[in-house]
């Protein structure tokens, strides 16, 4: 009973919130609406059983990934009014997919409720005596092995890929160059002049 | 008692509400990314859900695969929209038609 009563609670209030983000005005309050769609989310994972996979949704989606959103919003200067332009242009159309993809959601459901799906075996089965991470890791170090390490490098190569994108070197700013400063020996940089008395000497 | 249905339910309003939110906000980039989260999101839900309905972990596993590629088309998306604002002064994506392809 509880469990159904957390349920519908979380389920609400994560579809509220995901309907709040694409229809808020204001970008900072969509992103603030899409962490609390993802905590919701996560609280639904944790209705399923799923430990390990809602406390990494908390971690990855709000600790980084919305932080990341949120940074790129304040620091572009952007006139969101402009952006709004054509919202109400593009709302029937939008509406009408949106309807036509549900009736379709709907129907997939229905026939798939209705008999006939039935997996022969399954590929890991759960185990009741161990922890929901511990049978993740389990299953990802050995079985999984070669696709967390693709994974990896999909992570290693957008990381490089956002460094490589957004890194400028700026002009006319002095910075240090170290390695120039060692390159420089005394006979390149100094010269010994011997003027005569009562002359100058030239620079 | 809750059923892999009501979480079937969840995810395919959430998935609605993902592609819908593309369509309205046209013009802002920024929302249309955040839509897709949402999209993925969705698919991370029904995963989950058949993991538990099913009793098979390999739905939990690739669900942490889904977030990952999630993760990284976020910091690449974000990544490219900010070296077109700093080329353009603007995020419209009506405007994105400089390689006219």
């Amino acid at each position: 009973m509880i469990q159904l009563f957390a349920f519908y609670l979380f389920a609400t209030i994560v579809i509220a919130s995901a309907a709040m983000v694409i229809f808020a005005r204001n970008p900072v309050h969509s992103v603030m609406w899409l962490i609390l769609a993802f905590f919701n989310a996560a609280g639904l994972m944790l209705l399923a059983g799923a430990e390990f996979i809602a406390m990494l949704l908390v971690i990855v989606y709000v600790g980084a990934v919305a932080v990341l959103f949120l940074f790129v919003v304040m620091m572009l200067d952007i006139d969101f009014a402009e952006l709004r332009a054509g919202f109400v242009r593009y709302l029937p159309l939008g509406a009408l997919v949106a309807i036509i993809l549900a009736a379709e959601l709907v129907f997939a459901v229905g026939a798939w409720s209705a008999g006939g799906v039935d997996l022969a075996s399954r590929a890991a089965p759960v185990v009741s005596d161990k922890s929901n991470i511990q049978q993740i890791g389990e299953l990802l170090y050995t079985r999984y092995i070669f696709l967390f390490e693709a994974a990896g490098i999909v992570l290693l190569v957008a990381m490089i890929g956002a460094i490589v994108l957004t890194h400028r070197t700026r002009g006319g700013v002095r910075a240090q160059n170290i390695a120039k400063q060692n390159r420089r020996r005394p006979e390149d940089a100094t010269r010994l002049v011997d003027p005569g008395v009562g002359q100058g000497m030239e620079l | 008692m809750i059923s892999v249905g009501h979480y079937l339910a969840v995810s395919a309003v959430l998935f609605t509400l993902g592609v819908l939110g593309i369509f309205i906000n046209r013009k802002n980039i920024i929302v249309i990314l955040m839509a897709i989260e949402l999209i993925l999101l969705a698919v991370n839900i029904n995963l989950v859900a058949f993991s538990a309905a099913l009793g098979d972990l390999v739905g939990q596993v690739f669900s942490m695969f889904v977030l990952t590629v999630a993760a990284g088309e976020a910091a690449i998306g974000l990544a490219i929209l900010v070296i077109y604002f700093r080329g353009r002064g603007t995020i419209a994506v009506d405007d994105a038609n400089r390689m006219k392809g």
